[in-house]
């Protein structure tokens, strides 16, 4: 009996090492990999200002990265946060239609991203007459990570203490004066949190791109010209093979911005959870 | 003179019949203590006086509740109504902000923007609840820096700030240690002169030492309620003799 507990251990011991050992692994030879292909060819000339076919600069893809990005947020983030405290403060609770916003969130969240590129395609580019721009490219981005946006709001809305809400009421403040001077500063770390995951799936998606804001490798001087983000930039060095190489680069870049962003969120959530 | 007036009043949650039939008359300037055990209504009649309980999905109130005279379910505006009736809660609640700030957010709701004044307003709130020399040199620390009997101090601070008529006290000393227990009780005999104070209590010996009157309560009703002395020492009530012997709760 004894013995027969201690192989189970050793067995149970010996899968979760090589589980560890393989999530490691893989993310290590993944980084690694990308590090010894790029950083040679990151050269000069791959950061010069214009994009010619022979320089493929990515600073212009990278200038587009940064205002689509900003675009989507100020698009998604007003209404996720919005309507994160309307179902948290406002709604009663029960109500059908908090039931049913939850759910379409959900459901959105699920969603692959190459069906909002889709969805982007028929409605943003098609119906509105946008055509391939950063402007249909930043909406299709928004509705893409406004559940994602509004999931983390609510998540951080409920978190904050009934105890200060009755407080606050219980001084005579209304309940427009709750939320914005009790409710949304506490709960402010932990809707940045999100936000950054927000900006997380923004650079690194393709697919919903493609469709929508196109592949002009320009810098964009109004929201209704094509560009392309870093993720794209790279997508189309690799499939045109011609400068798989920068390719790489490329990739070493946007590792280096994914990483930076995962940091800032990481210093937000242990800064917040420092304060509590 | 009284500065409540509740008749006949019932409150239900749903289904569920939470006070019965609550008639009293609450004196002004005086301490009054709600006590009885848990479930017995005490804390819910205390939130129908600022209608906290308002909060409360499926509540319903019927009968008059009258702060001086005034129907305070009738049209009256909400937030005066709440300025006039300060509430501190069971547990210390200071806002994640400074100590200043925290007292100032009540003033400040109600329309107070000058400097000057919110500092007088401040300093003066603290004096009053007997913690001003405590913080006065880190009013612009957080709050939440504070030990927990200071923190509930602070909330009666803050709650004196608008210069309420009444203050409303849920068990504020059920989370604290003796000796914070101690200082509020001796603050609550300080500010009996000029505010009315009804507090909620477990702890019948804390309703002995502070309140003049006293209210028992059981099962959502009013069994007994008269000065404290005489139903501490002479219980009309069998029910409130068993209670406050200590032979149920």
């Amino acid at each position: 009996m004894k013995r027969k507990r201690k192989s189970s251990e050793i067995i149970l011991a010996a899968l979760t090492w090589t589980a560890a050992a393989a999530t490691i692994g893989i993310l290590l030879y993944l980084v690694v990999f990308i590090l010894i292909k790029g950083i040679p060819y990151l050269t000069p000339s791959l950061f010069s200002f214009t994009y010619t076919s022979d320089n493929v600069s990515l600073t212009p893809a990278l200038v587009s990265t940064v205002v689509i990005t900003a675009l989507s947020l100020v698009i998604a983030v007003p209404l996720g946060i919005f309507a994160a405290i309307y179902l948290c403060e406002y709604a009663r609770r029960g109500n059908r239609a908090v039931a049913l916003i939850r759910m379409t969130c959900e459901t959105l969240a699920g969603i692959p991203s190459i069906i909002f590129g889709l969805f982007g395609l028929l409605f943003f580019v098609g119906a509105l007459g946008w055509g391939f721009s950063v402007l249909s490219g930043a909406c299709t981005l928004a509705v893409m990570i406004l559940p994602l946006v509004m999931r983390t709001a609510e998540e951080a809305i409920l978190a904050v203490p009934d105890i200060w809400r009755e407080g606050a009421f219980g001084l005579g403040a209304g309940r427009l004066r709750t939320v914005f001077r009790i409710v949304l500063p506490a709960a402010a770390p932990g809707i940045l949190a999100g936000i950054i995951l927000a900006v997380g799936r923004i650079v690194g998606e393709t697919a919903a791109l493609l469709y929508t804001a196109g592949t002009v490798a320009q810098i964009p001087t109004t929201p209704m010209q094509s560009a392309r983000t870093l993720s794209v930039h790279m997508y189309a060095l690799s499939s045109e093979g011609l400068h798989s190489d920068q390719g790489y680069a490329t990739a070493v870049v946007l590792l280096v911005v994914v990483i930076l962003i995962n940091a800032l969120s990481a210093g937000i959530a242990r800064r917040c959870g420092a304060k509590k | 003179m009284n500065c409540f007036e509740i008749k006949d009043l019932h409150l239900y949650y749903g289904a569920f019949h939470a006070l019965k039939n609550v008639s009293l008359d609450i004196a002004a300037k005086n301490i009054t203590a709600f006590i009885g055990p848990s479930g017995c209504g005490k804390s819910t009649f205390l939130k129908t006086l600022n209608r906290m309980n308002d909060l409360v999905e499926g509540c319903v109130i019927k009968g008059s509740v009258q702060l001086d005279g005034e129907d305070i379910y009738g049209g009256i505006d909400l937030s005066r109504l709440r300025r006039r009736v300060g509430m501190v809660f069971q547990k210390p609640n200071p806002f994640p902000m400074s100590v200043y700030d925290n007292i100032a957010f009540g003033p400040r709701t109600h329309g107070v923007r000058k400097r000057y004044e919110l500092d007088a307003i401040v300093e003066g709130a603290l004096k009053d609840a007997a913690i001003w020399d405590e913080v006065k040199d880190r009013l612009k620390s957080p709050a939440l820096g504070l030990s927990g009997g200071q923190q509930q101090r602070l909330c009666i601070a803050r709650a004196l700030a608008v210069a309420p008529e009444v203050l409303l006290l849920d068990e504020p000393t059920s989370a604290l240690d003796p000796i914070s227990t101690g200082k509020i009780e001796e603050l609550l005999l300080a500010l009996r002169d000029k505010y009315s104070i009804i507090i909620v209590t477990h702890n019948m010996q804390q309703a002995a030492r502070i309140s003049d009157t006293t209210v028992f309560f059981l099962l959502g009703e009013i069994i007994e309620y008269g000065e404290t002395e005489t139903l501490f020492a002479r219980p009309a009530n069998k029910r409130t003799e068993a209670y406050i012997t200590g032979r149920f709760g």
